[in-house]
């Protein structure tokens, strides 16, 4: 144990865990595990938040005008008087639920609760390169968050200019310098949980754990990682700018002579509004494969365990991982083909954006393929990975005419585009997350949740999901345009309104239908039926050790055999070889 | 502490797949970063000044003597910093400490150069709000000066440090990436100088 215990930590950093004050073994902890999982139940609070926001909005778009029942008197007068929401109200929960959703909720889950988790784990790493800066990452999206919380009840509320905060409407408005103050927190933790990844990844591997061998989840988090590390910094580059004009009377984003609200804006001019919109969208594109790529990652590794064959295609699917990573950063500005910008330079990312579809679909294929001949177990992680493909699939081929310049022309800034990107992330992402936290609930708590709610929570979730979202794609062709107070203020909306209500009470069911899951979560931590330490019959390396590790992770340093997912191995009793299993012995 | 790990080259190889060090490879990766976020602030330099009605020469309105000097300190600061890494190697404590302190010494003697110069703009009521010149001119050259005074702040930690962990195997390591940090804020004012006051 003396050698184990010098091998399980940097030096300065080794202790034992068992002597620690309570303080520092659960709120300071520099322990991945312990961080990986107090990312998880922050993420999963600042979901359910921003979930609450919207169905406030859903209210509104399905009813407008009328009160909203039960909680509406609970609401603040200010904002909504007699139980209706005011505009002012109903813009900052869009911009919160935009902000709070991506940074606060799906990022935290799939790279610093799963990453965390996981990571160090697959690669039968003791923990993190630097345990302290992992400690600090979670310790700066704390008070990030809790900012954005707590801008609803400062002065001015929270911010109102869309989670996209496109000046000069974002200098004018109030709120927004709390945002940015928050986003500032959000970029530095993101960066330092990036630096410390890439260093986990490539230099803390066991011993005969070679590139390729890296199980694909692994693989998603480093290309997301470099995702973050060189995407932040110009959206950090650019608030910096934006609260220069809130904050010291700059005019970065203030154009020559311009007037609100009838009168001259008292600024010396001479900036550019649209340098923010190519510096946020040059962050928030690759962003969108920070939300997809770990989901694509959790998604391998259910697929591969549960086929009990080795994936499709593993190095076509870390090679496209590659592609999608480089790539995303030349895509942006399809976000903006009507924010004025040379014919020639919308043609060049049209063409950028037709490319870099290519390799999502490689991935979805390997993934499909790697069904073909597979004894499949459809266990509760299962159908959520399996649901995540056909989801997905619809996600990402709505985009499409989104990145042609003729057709986005007229679907730009409608429900289609809102309909595409939740299809992408809700439906892709958070699908892969809910069926992540099946499959690895084992390992956090040495338990295994109800298999029976699993179920129920699976097959209400993803009709629901589907019942808010499809109808949008239809509103969108149909011309209804988003971020729309009231959605019946345009004659041709109310054609279609009676969809705005299928997504409304889709909206409060899907609510309704995480409740079993949030009951079966938290009972089966504490009550349900002991796991076995490797529940699943897994390849991959955190299975090598107790459920859930203790400190330090592994026994001693596990030695790595072979590639990740050896399912049915020819000549063997067993239908799975682990990682970490010597050539000759047989199960 | 895995003492038998000791290298002079504060290398751990228990710990480093690729063979490089850890904190090696963390600097470059946050040095990375670094240069996206300076990367984006001259990206943004170059679209205002070229859409600009009227951009002032540098030269006319801001102190290029006082500027040139400022260079000047830094670049020296960046060789006593190396000066201060080849001591640790030596394993002359004395001699570290000297350059340490030093390189410390013009960062702050940089600062107050900065602040002499903020001083008389303020004086002349040029303001960050004034016009997108000074906009850029303060938000770029404040941005590089926090950099300054972070520099300040973990050369200073281990100057203090070097009395308990001289002796310590990530000890030299530490300081080569203070260095590298350092060498890339004097590396951005090598562009902004230009940029700014000469162009």
């Amino acid at each position: 144990m003396p050698e184990t215990a010098a091998l399980s930590h940097h030096g300065q950093d080794r202790h034992d865990a068992h002597k620690l004050p309570w303080v520092n073994k659960y709120v300071f902890s520099i322990d991945h595990k312990v961080i990986g999982l107090q990312y998880l139940f922050t993420s999963m609070f600042f979901l359910l938040f921003g979930f609450m926001l919207i169905m406030l909005i859903r209210w509104q778009l399905a009813f407008p005008g009328k009160p909203i029942p039960l909680i509406g008197g609970l609401l603040s007068q200010a904002l909504a008087p007699g139980g209706i929401i005011t505009p002012e109200f109903y813009n900052a929960l869009g911009a919160m639920h935009g902000t709070i959703m991506v940074f606060l909720g799906i990022v935290p889950m799939g790279v610093g609760a799963f990453g965390n988790y996981i990571l160090p784990l697959q690669i039968g790493a003791p923990d993190m390169a630097f345990p302290r800066l992992n400690m600090m990452s979670y310790w700066l999206y704390v008070p990030g968050g809790l900012l954005m919380l707590a801008s609803f009840f400062l002065p001015g509320g929270a911010a109102q200019s869309g989670w996209t905060s496109y000046p000069p409407l974002s200098i004018i408005n109030p709120g927004q310098t709390v945002w940015l103050v928050g986003m500032l927190f959000l970029i530095f933790s993101s960066l330092f949980g990036a630096i410390n990844f890439l260093v986990t990844g490539l230099n803390m591997r066991a011993p005969g754990m070679s590139l390729w061998r890296l199980p694909v989840f692994v693989w998603a988090q480093l290309v997301t990682s470099v995702l973050l590390l060189l995407a932040f910094p110009p959206l950090q580059a650019a608030a910096i700018l934006q609260f220069m004009d809130r904050v010291a009377g700059t005019s970065f984003y203030i154009p020559e002579g311009l007037i609100v609200g009838g009168q001259a804006l008292a600024a010396s001019g001479g900036g550019q509004p649209i340098l923010w919109q190519h510096l946020f969208w040059f962050l928030a594109h690759p962003e969108v494969y920070v939300l997809i790529l770990p989901a694509m990652g959790i998604v391998a590794e259910i697929i591969a365990n549960n086929t009990r064959k080795p994936l499709y295609g593993y190095k076509e699917i870390v090679y496209s991982m590659f592609f999608i990573g480089g790539m995303s950063f030349v895509v942006w500005a399809h976000h903006m083909f009507i924010s004025g910008m040379s014919p020639a330079l919308g043609n060049f990312f049209l063409v950028t954006t037709m490319i870099i579809s290519v390799p999502s679909v490689a991935v979805l294929t390997c993934l499909v393929f790697s069904l073909k001949g597979g004894s499949i177990r459809f266990t509760t992680p299962m159908l959520f990975a399996l649901a995540f493909l056909p989801l997905f699939g619809i996600g990402g081929l709505t985009g499409l005419p989104l990145g042609l310049t003729v057709t986005d022309i007229y679907l730009h800034d409608t429900y289609y585009v809102i309909g595409h990107f939740h299809y992408v992330v809700v439906t892709g992402t958070i699908i892969a997350l809910m069926g992540g936290v099946y499959h690895w609930f084992p390992k956090w708590f040495g338990r295994k949740m109800n298999d029976a709610w699993g179920r129920v929570h699976f097959w209400t979730t993803a009709i629901f999901m589907n019942g808010i979202f499809f109808p949008m794609f239809i509103q969108g062709l149909a011309g209804a345009q988003r971020r729309l107070y009231d959605p019946t203020a345009q004659a041709h909306n109310i054609v279609t309104q009676p969809l705005n209500i299928v997504s409304s009470v889709s909206a409060w069911l899907l609510f309704l239908a995480q409740i079993p899951f949030l009951v079966n979560f938290f009972h089966s931590i504490f009550k349900c039926e002991k796991s076995e330490e490797n529940p699943w019959r897994a390849t991959t390396l955190e299975w090598a050790c107790p459920s859930p590790p203790p400190h330090g992770n592994f026994d001693k340093t596990p030695h790595v055999y072979r590639e990740p997912y050896d399912y049915s191995p020819e000549g063997y009793l067993s239908d799975w070889r682990p990682q970490h299993q010597e050539a000759g012995a047989r199960p | 502490m895995n003492t038998h790990a000791t290298t002079i080259s504060g290398h751990n190889p228990e710990f480093a797949t690729t063979g490089i060090p850890n904190g090696k490879l963390g600097i470059w990766l946050f040095l990375s970063s670094e240069v996206m976020l300076f990367a984006t602030l001259f990206t943004s330099y170059i679209v205002f000044r070229t859409s600009a009605a009227a951009w002032p020469r540098g030269w006319d309105v801001l102190n290029v003597p006082l500027a040139l000097v400022n260079t000047l300190v830094l670049i020296s600061s960046s060789v006593t910093i190396v000066m201060a890494y080849a001591k640790t190697l030596e394993r002359d404590q004395k001699g570290f400490r000297l350059f340490m302190g030093l390189t410390i010494a013009l960062a702050f003697v940089f600062l107050g150069i900065k602040t002499f110069e903020y001083r008389s703009k303020f004086e002349h009521h040029h303001y960050p709000s004034s016009s997108i010149f000074y906009a850029v001119y303060f938000t770029t050259t404040g941005l590089h000066a926090l950099h300054v005074i972070v520099g300040i702040i973990w050369n200073s930690w281990l100057w203090h440090a070097a009395a308990k962990e001289w002796d310590e195997w990530w000890f030299p390591g530490r300081i080569e990436y203070a260095g590298l940090y350092w060498h890339f804020v004097d590396i951005v004012w090598i562009f902004l100088f230009p940029a700014l006051y000469l162009l």
